[in-house]
């Protein structure tokens, strides 16, 4: 009698967590069918139960035609160059926490941490409209340099296609340096007293303790969120870039996430950017399973 | 370390000529990256401020000066025409609804569901709690895409349906791992005392799990209202209707098509009262800003308040997730 009811109150329990499952299944699993769009020709308003089944067409004509080849390695490269550069100086945000704590005016320091740390809470909508209001030919910055006499005509910043990986590499460091600062400043708070007391007998200085007390405590934390950003490397994101692409910059703003996108809202070809999605998400795994397995080797520990 | 310095009693024994002269040396370097650091920092946090600053002071200086682009310092000429003519666009007020409703619908819901399943998922004899508990959380990395995403939204009929803006962010599994982390840090002997004074599973939850967790919920509460509030990429996909427009959104389009906006403002106003002058005439620079302040109000006034849970929040989910 003892266990049927321990069992019905076990089958209880799940069954009140059942309608969340059935929700989280319809959200975060069921989209993945929309992968069999890539193997049908799909143009609406035909529905899919009336379109062709094409297999494997659309993957091919992504390594044969040569337009959409040429197309994709230039989105490819954009990729590349925005993640790269996010991953070469994913140092800093260890960096920005290592010197605010080196910081000894408390209030000060608490100032510049909650004032830097806002950018990461408003939308990239927003951040945005702020970069129009600044750096648009009537902006701000414009209106600066013509008050100092510096320019005769306004620079048009956001239309340049010049430079693009590195705006949107400083709009994404501006919009998240404080915040990411705030794990490493939560493991330099987590450092034993101890350690910094042994330095201070053996005469270390200031830079000496950095060296070979704070950044030793924080390279497990960056460790895992190096790996994490390894993982995503091809997921930027849509908004930022959807926000600041323009006719000028699309070249060589288009990343993979983007491009799908325009692909598939812009241009009506679903299926071709199906079957892009879908291997962007299953490389996406294969790179999460790769560091995971790196971490586990490296650190005996696995990081999801 | 100016403190060791002050100290050198607690090593005696190195106490060299030589090495007071290096201590001396570094010192004065440690000035400079104080120096250094210091102004790079306030640099910084100029960066991260001036951009709202000015927007701000823009919104309140004449039009005719801000849309040259000369407010930079400080406002000039200082009035709030912007402010009560800026809701004579048509839709703003609505989309003003539609974020404030999103916002708190979707909250409570996520906040809500967040507590129960964080609550549930650390109930040891639940039948597969493991299996569903990863069920949950592997849901984290991995995702079908944006346009299969949009192609199953449709199928189900959330396009141009407000649902499409709550349902999808009611079960977040990092919501739920920060609540059942929490739960699993308070003391066992509670439930088990509720439970041999026969409390079932939901008395356990409602009466001594969630006013526990109050601070947790807190956290995510702030967590899930600005995502909420922030969203833009749902609206941009699954929604054509401008009923449903969100503010976000419809700032967006501003951005774009302000001009026809202000010239549309300008007509209203040019009925009503003859002291539209230049300096309150509305231009694509002055709605676009006034705008633009109204989206971001809110994050400004709750962040300074909140800042504290989102500290909290990112730490706690940093152990454990």
């Amino acid at each position: 009698m003892l266990t049927y009811n321990k069992r019905s109150t076990s089958f209880r329990k799940f069954l009140y967590i059942s309608p969340f499952m059935i929700l989280l299944f319809i959200f975060a699993y069921y989209p993945l069918y929309g992968w069999v769009y890539a193997f049908f020709d799909y143009t609406p308003p035909i529905p899919l139960s009336k379109s062709p089944f094409v297999g494997l067409q659309w993957f091919r004509s992504l390594v044969e035609n040569e337009v959409k080849v040429d197309q994709l390695l230039q989105v490819i490269k954009n990729t590349f160059g925005m993640s790269g550069l996010t991953l070469l100086f994913s140092w800093l945000p260890m960096v920005f926490a290592i010197f605010l704590t080196e910081i000894k005016a408390v209030r000060f320091r608490k100032f510049i941490q909650t004032v830097t740390t806002l950018p990461n809470f408003i939308s990239w909508v927003l951040v945005y409209s702020l970069a129009f209001s600044m750096f648009s030919s009537e902006g701000v910055i414009n209106g600066m340099l013509r008050q100092l006499g510096l320019t005769d005509a306004p620079i048009l910043f956001l239309q340049s296609s010049e430079h693009v990986w590195i705006t949107m590499w400083m709009w994404t460091t501006w919009k998240a340096l404080g915040w990411s600062a705030i794990l490493y400043i939560a493991a330099i708070m987590g450092i034993d007293d101890s350690l910094y007391e042994a330095a201070h007998v053996d005469g270390a200085t200031r830079m000496q303790v950095i060296r070979h007390v704070v950044l030793p405590s924080m390279l497990p934390t960056y460790f895992v969120l190096l790996m994490l950003q390894i993982a995503s490397f091809l997921n930027n994101g849509l908004e930022q870039y959807f926000v600041f692409q323009n006719a000028f910059n699309k070249d060589s703003i288009q990343v993979l996430d983007l491009y799908v996108y325009n692909l598939a809202m812009g241009g009506g070809s679903y299926s071709v950017s199906v079957a892009i999605s879908m291997l962007k998400s299953l490389i996406s795994v294969v790179l999460l399973f790769s560091v995971n397995g790196l971490s586990k080797m490296l650190r005996g520990e696995s990081i999801v | 370390m100016s403190e060791h310095a002050a100290e050198p009693a607690l090593e005696p024994v190195r106490q060299s000529r030589v090495d007071q002269k290096t201590r001396y040396k570094l010192s004065a370097t440690d000035k400079f990256i104080s120096v250094v650091i210091y102004t790079l920092f306030s640099l910084f946090a100029l960066i991260c401020v001036y951009p709202f600053y000015s927007i701000i002071i823009n919104t309140i200086s004449a039009n005719d000066i801000s849309a040259r682009g000369d407010v930079v310092f400080f406002p000039k000429h200082i009035h709030f025409q912007n402010y009560i003519d800026v809701f004579k666009i048509p839709g703003l007020g609505h989309a003003a609804l539609i974020s404030l409703g999103r916002t708190v619908i979707g909250t409570s819901l996520t906040v809500g569901a967040s507590a129960f399943l964080g609550f549930m998922f650390s109930q040891e004899d639940m039948w597969a709690r493991k299996f569903w508990y990863r069920f949950t959380v592997i849901t984290m990395f991995f995702s079908a895409g944006i346009i299969p995403w949009y192609l199953t939204m449709r199928s189900l009929h959330l396009t141009n349906n407000f649902l499409a803006y709550i349902l999808p962010t009611v079960v977040a599994p990092f919501f739920i791992i920060l609540v059942k982390t929490f739960v699993e840090s308070t003391p066992k002997e509670l439930q088990q005392a509720a439970s041999i004074d026969g409390a079932g599973t939901m008395t356990i939850f409602f009466r001594i799990m969630l006013p526990i967790c109050k601070p947790i919920l807190a956290t995510v509460a702030i967590f899930a209202a600005v995502d909420q509030w922030n969203s833009f990429q749902d609206t941009l996909l699954l929604v054509t209707d401008s009923n449903l427009y969100s503010l976000q959104f419809i700032l967006y389009n501003y951005i774009n098509q302000a001009s026809s906006l202000s010239t549309m403002v300008n007509l209203q106003n040019a009925g009503s009262t003859a002291m539209s002058s230049l300096s309150t005439k509305q231009t694509t620079t002055s709605i676009r800003m006034t705008v633009t302040i109204i989206v971001v109000a809110p994050i400004l006034l709750i962040y300074p308040i909140f800042q504290r849970f989102f500290v909290k929040g990112i730490m706690i989910g940093a152990v454990k997730g």
